[in-house]
């Protein structure tokens, strides 16, 4: 569904992206995994239509993205949990839920979604009155989860969910990655922990300094043996 | 009664630079820049007003909505040929080219309609309220009014309406807005829309108490009301309002206590006072760097 070819991503005269192409399937979980400054959240800002590409094509289901104004891209059906969670933090929980169904119409369905992410996230129910700036990390990334599924997506980008989380926390939001894709949300996941990322994902692509490098199934890639030494600590 | 008297002239007043401080603090809270032509936004919303009741004979309340309508759209221009082409560039660019916005505002109202001072129309009576003793004027009465439900409608705009809460989240994170489908380009435009339109009030409320329309009418207003934007701590509009209010009171109160002549420094002089003790404003956030 989503398709991206010959992508090029530039800085002023430094090229970040260097011509990657990659699709992520209807339903599949798809990791791209590399070293900080590899380019990952350049890619994923591309595709999000915060940054512009220099070159190539990104497309969801055939509709070309680089065209449309980047509000635009989220009432496509993508939507984004950014690195750093960037949630609204003078905001309340609930207001910060409000902001992710802001492009859509259909008030009753909004609602019922509403509903199903304080099911996904309980802890957001109990907290929703609360200043989204006064919430743990854990709860800033679950609020942030829960902001873009508001949109109703049918494909999810998540840069670095898991990072500053306890072990425990890694745990949960992983879990719950693998449970929205089970509801039919295709995932779009960029992680450090490649590990983790490696272990839910149906195929993933490494990235090394804009251009990609490998890819495979997750179990492929868990067991090539240049990836364990570079991203899997031996 | 001398100082019940001065109080609420002083809150006349002060409701003045209120409903322009507001146009410089929103600006300011989602666009993050000093706007510095507002003030000459009032200028060309006095000579609208002017022109409307002295020469097309327009009521009152036509004539407002006229000069609403101009400055609305001078606004939202402004910002579109002026400052949306320096979205990326730096803060002093854009300081700059706000300066230079306002002195082609001021040149193109001299060209256009003379350095002489025109005398504006009076068009609130001249009576007030008078209660043991005390004697409130009409015009007084209407802009204490006036500046309260703008204050009303705009808290009320900004918390509960969907545009509100896209707005707020535009001057938190204009890149987490756009995540979110949040058309920013036309959030910024909506508060030039509204600050411009507050301005046009504040225009005709001032030139009903300083009946004198001249090129360089929004200057010192202009630079009071950001002064009450400071004051209040920037980007806040609850605090606007406070600094507004404020300013006008100790404006009044040194012109009639201590020196007329000196009442504009001593205005300033408090406001350096504030800023060293509380360098975010009375009611301003301090800005937190994430970690």
């Amino acid at each position: 569904m989503l398709k991206i070819s010959d992508l090029k991503v530039s800085y002023g005269m430094i090229e970040a992206i260097k011509g990657i192409s990659f699709e992520v399937n209807n339903g599949e979980i798809v990791t791209l995994i590399g070293a900080n400054g590899a380019g990952k959240t350049t890619t994923m800002h591309a595709i999000s239509g915060l940054l512009k590409p220099r070159g190539g094509s990104i497309t969801l289901d055939g509709t070309e993205l680089t065209k449309l104004p980047p509000h635009r891209i989220v009432s496509m059906g993508l939507a984004q949990v950014p690195e750093g969670r960037r949630v609204f933090a003078q905001q309340t929980v609930e207001e910060n839920l409000a902001l992710g169904a802001y492009s859509r119409k259909d008030k009753n369905e909004t609602a019922s979604d509403l509903t199903e992410v304080f099911t996904l996230f309980p802890r957001l129910l109990e907290r929703r009155k609360q200043m989204a700036g006064t919430l743990s990390g854990g709860e800033q990334q679950m609020l942030a989860m829960g902001r873009a599924l508001m949109a109703r997506p049918s494909i999810l980008l998540l840069d670095e969910p898991s990072m500053g989380l306890s072990p425990l926390l890694v745990s949960e939001i992983f879990h719950i990655i693998e449970e929205i894709n089970r509801k039919g949300t295709t995932i779009l996941l960029v992680e450090q922990n490649a590990k983790r990322a490696l272990a839910i994902a149906d195929r993933a692509y490494v990235l090394e300094t804009g251009l990609i490098t490998l890819s495979g199934t997750g179990s492929e890639l868990a067991n090539d043996e240049r990836v364990k030494k570079a991203y899997l600590g031996g | 009664m001398d100082f019940l008297s001065y109080l609420i002239n002083g809150l006349g007043l002060g409701s003045v630079y209120a409903i322009i401080a507001l146009g410089y603090t929103m600006v300011y809270g989602i666009a993050k820049m000093l706007n510095f032509a507002h003030g000459d936004v009032i200028m060309v919303g006095a000579y609208v007003a002017f022109f409307a009741i002295s020469n097309l004979g327009l009521p009152l309340l036509p004539a407002v909505l006229l000069s609403i309508a101009v400055c609305t759209v001078l606004g939202v221009v402004i910002e579109r040929l002026a400052y949306k082409p320096l979205r990326a560039a730096s803060s002093l660019s854009v300081l700059i080219t706000a300066i230079g916005v306002s002195y082609f505002l001021q040149n193109a109202a001299q060209l256009l309609w003379s350095s002489s001072t025109k005398v504006f129309p009076s068009v609130i009576s001249n009576g007030g309220i008078s209660w043991n003793g005390l004697t409130v004027s009409w015009l007084t009465l209407i802009t204490i009014s006036v500046c309260v439900l703008v204050m009303i409608c705009l808290v009320l705009f900004i918390n509960r309406t969907k545009t509100g809460r896209a707005m707020r989240a535009c001057s938190e994170d204009k890149g987490a807005s756009t995540l979110m489908g949040i058309n920013v380009n036309l959030m910024i435009s909506i508060t030039f829309a509204i600050g411009s339109g507050l301005a046009a009030i504040a225009s005709v409320l001032l030139c009903a108490a300083y009946p004198s329309v001249f090129p360089t009418l929004g200057a010192m207003p202009g630079i009071k009301a950001f002064t009450a934007a400071v004051f209040g701590g920037i980007g806040s509009i609850p605090g606007a309002f406070l600094g507004g209010l404020l300013l006008g009171v100790i404006e009044i109160f040194a012109k009639a206590y201590i020196s007329t002549q000196l009442s504009d420094a001593i205005v300033f002089a408090v406001l350096i006072l504030v800023l060293l003790i509380k360098p975010t404003g009375l009611l301003g956030k301090r800005i937190r760097e994430k970690v």
